[in-house]
């Protein structure tokens, strides 16, 4: 296990303090005191399917040190470990993989009091206390810094490729398939991603009516949007949507729905326990 | 204080609040062996209900249990201190599917295996499958954020729950999220998955409904030490598949299957294998190839692979009637849950033979093996004077043995009040008092389920409740 001492002596216990990894999420939190967790793959267990790593460490040498073993981690291949958490959003293959909060399964973070805390456990299957490391998960370092992390991996299947066709109706072609990777949809043309045994990818392929193609198409940046699925099939502009998760990206920008006022206070009612002082991450 | 919450709530509830003995006395339990005290039993039939409910026992100061079909192992529902006991399975419609985005809108009484009887016609179903699944409301699923053998592939509980309307312990209403994906702020909703009860009542559900699979293969491996079982186990892993379920039973468990169901089990087996394999055909038949050299490569003495859906049915019949089987070895049993990493498998297993026999107690071992799952089902008979002590003695040290393994308390049965104070084994005291704090947040009255999951002083409160048949 990484020693986490010197981290959260970093951290400290008193003042406002923010953390930076590689700022592929939009970076340290201007003028305030700045820290980074440990980086480092600590072990990567393929038959238990975990790996263990600072979250300072970069997701593309966690991906690539699992591949040697013929696993993945369902985080988005940029930045670190521990800012791909914090930050909680999945990739483009969260029809398939899961959300990315499916993968964190142990955490140790440096809390508000310069403690380090550990939440949940080294196995997949555990409901010893209260799941705290889903509440980490997209909390964007505001209830504490992430220190090390232990992730659940999986296996790279034998076979993956992307398919397309031109479609206004992607329900009738996402019907068709069983649990596709990832089904993206501009309003013009699908994109679907399938993986497993090359002999059912081909015939998935064949049943639905698409067509191999080089890769998904790029995907706007104006918004990422979180809609109901069903509200997919209703968009307008230009857009690619996650058809069956309900995840769009947008070129024009957005403005989320105003949140349940009760979750609102809740939310509140966290923060105050867990950082009462506001010092962890001031006005994310 | 509960005399008055009852005569206030009987102007709406009427004969839908109960304090009668026979009442009083069924819901003092859950499945475990702990008993409690129930103040008064009532039983909703709406969301306002469940909020009117709440706001008298919060102005009353009386503490309240949700309870769903009372299947939890782990005394999770099992009242203290006279609550008031929330029946919640009068709330049980489907309220909306979605076959298309594949998600329904379900109340928490709805039986863990109606919901996928409902949607079957759309070839889907509700992927957390625990061995209660015929009784369990989806409710109790969520409160236990509760396994299954089929959750190796699929995920346990948590990941199939989208969102929900959950009354808080001050009658209030809230959304944690929706059907959306992952909406801004904090995940609540992943919080209340699994919080025992503690943080409020859950009255409407959003779930996550799964494909079924095109093709499904399941066979029986059998072999002559456990070790070799638990080996095959591991090396199916590391070779790169996850089988939709890895099961494993003992030499006793399969001779007491075999008695009971008929099933042509192999009786002088140390330990079989129930593996399944579903997906598309081409894929699977090539995991099962795979899977059937892998155990042949570990010493399987045989393989069988079911024929047909009639045998299929029977295989898995023998893994689930284990429960029932037991009877014909002793009238009580004791069901624990630990899990421990995939490769710890063999040495924790001779770890629990040593300490059922040191304490003189009969042992049969069934359990998710692929996911290191363990679930030594201790037999006994209650009337032998002194024998619950050593059930007692040797549960603790099995827990104690998987955890030091570098395993966990529980894989899918909970805290509770069973495994409350064995918390420290696994958690320091800044841990525990990170989790107290999500208590106090959802709940700053700990009026919800009070005195579970979390050991004093890190619970809201400070009297150590320790009722009869607990651990200590």
């Amino acid at each position: 296990m990484t020693d986490l001492a010197p981290f959260a002596d970093a951290v400290g216990s008193d003042g406002a303090v923010t953390i930076t990894g590689l700022g592929t999420r939009g970076g340290p939190i201007a003028g305030v005191r700045c820290v980074s967790a440990p980086s480092g793959i600590d072990s990567v267990q393929p038959d238990e399917m975990i790996v263990c790593c600072g979250a300072g460490t970069p997701v593309n040498e966690v991906k690539a040190a699992l591949a040697t073993h013929g696993q993945r981690v369902a985080i988005p291949s940029t930045g670190t470990i521990g800012g791909a958490l914090a930050v909680g959003h999945s990739d483009f293959r969260r029809l398939g993989d899961g959300p990315i909060r499916d993968v964190l399964l142990q955490a140790r973070y440096v809390s508000a009091a310069g403690e380090v805390v550990k939440a949940g456990g080294p196995t997949v299957k555990n409901v010893s206390g209260f799941d705290l490391c889903r509440l980490l998960v997209g909390s964007r370092g505001t209830l504490g810094f992430l220190g090390d992390v232990i992730l659940r991996t999986r296996p790279i299947a034998p076979h993956s490729q992307w398919f397309s066709a031109p479609t206004t109706e992607p329900y009738a072609c996402f019907a068709r398939l069983y649990r596709p990777i990832s089904v993206l949809w501009d309003g013009a043309t699908v994109w679907v991603l399938l993986e497993g045994h090359k002999t059912d990818v081909a015939d998935q392929a064949a049943t639905a009516g698409v067509q191999p193609c080089a890769g998904p198409p790029a995907l706007p940046t104006g918004s990422r949007r979180v809609i109901p699925p069903a509200d997919v099939a209703r968009l307008t502009g230009s857009f690619v949507a996650e058809v069956g998760v309900g995840v769009v990206h947008h070129a024009d920008a957005w403005t989320p729905p105003t949140p349940d006022a009760r979750a609102v206070e809740l939310e509140r009612a966290l923060k105050n326990e867990f950082d009462s002082t506001g010092r962890l991450n001031p006005a994310v | 204080m509960i005399a008055a919450l009852v005569d206030e709530l009987r102007v709406t509830l009427a004969e839908r609040i109960r304090t009668g003995s026979t009442e009083l006395g069924l819901y003092a339990r859950d499945a475990s062996n702990i008993g409690g005290s129930a103040g008064a039993v009532c039983f909703p039939i709406s969301t306002e209900e469940v909020q009117m409910c709440l706001r008298a026992a919060h102005r009353h100061k009386v503490p309240f249990v949700a309870r769903g079909a009372g299947t939890g192992l782990a005394g999770g529902a099992t009242p203290l201190d006279d609550a008031l006991v929330v029946v919640m399975t009068t709330m049980n419609r489907v309220l909306s599917v979605d076959p298309i985005n594949r998600l329904a809108w379900v109340e928490p009484g709805v039986l863990n295996l109606d919901l996928s009887r409902q949607v079957a016609h759309h070839g889907l179903h509700f992927a957390p499958d625990p061995s209660s699944q015929q009784s369990c409301s989806i409710g109790g699923n969520v409160a236990n954020n509760s396994g299954g053998p089929h959750c190796l592939s699929d995920g346990v509980t948590a990941s199939h729950i989208l969102g929900m309307e959950v009354v808080l312990s001050d009658g209030s209403l809230v959304q944690l999220g929706g059907t959306e994906a992952e909406p801004f702020g904090l995940d609540l909703r992943g919080a209340f998955v699994g919080s025992e009860g503690m943080f409020g009542i859950a009255t409407k559900i959003c779930v996550r409904l799964t494909q079924n699979a095109p093709a499904v293969r399941t066979m029986l491996m059998d072999f002559a030490s456990v070790e070799d079982g638990a080996q095959t186990v591991s090396a199916i892993i590391a070779a790169g598949m996850v089988p939709a379920a890895l099961e494993m039973m003992d030499q006793l468990c399969v001779q007491a299957v075999e008695a009971y169901i008929h099933a042509d089990l192999p009786v002088d087996a140390a330990a079989v294998l129930l593996v399944e394999v579903a997906g598309l055909p081409h894929g699977v038949e090539a995991d099962v190839a795979r899977i059937i050299a892998i155990g042949n490569a570990h010493g399987a003495r045989s393989v069988r692979i079911a024929q047909d859906e009639a045998e299929r049915a029977l295989l898995w019949k023998g893994r689930k009637s284990a429960f029932g089987a037991i009877a014909r070895i002793k009238p009580n049993y004791y069901l624990h849950d630990t899990v421990v990493p995939r490769r710890m498998l063999p040495q924790v297993l001779r770890q629990v033979y040593e300490i059922t026999e040191r304490h003189q107690l009969q042992v049969l071992n069934v359990f998710h093996a692929g996911d290191g799952n363990l679930h030594p089902l201790l037999v006994f008979d209650k009337r032998e004077p002194g024998v619950m002590e050593r059930v007692l003695a040797a549960g603790e040290e099995i827990v104690r043995a998987s955890v030091d393994a570098g395993g966990v308390l529980s894989g899918e049965h909970g805290i509770g009040l069973e495994k409350r104070d064995f918390m420290p084994m696994m958690f320091g005291p800044a841990d525990l008092a990170a989790q107290g704090a999500m208590r106090r947040a959802f709940d700053p009255a700990g009026l919800a389920n009070p005195f579970k999951v979390l050991p004093s002083p890190a619970a809201c409160g400070d009297v150590q409740h320790v009722p009869e048949g607990a651990w200590v």
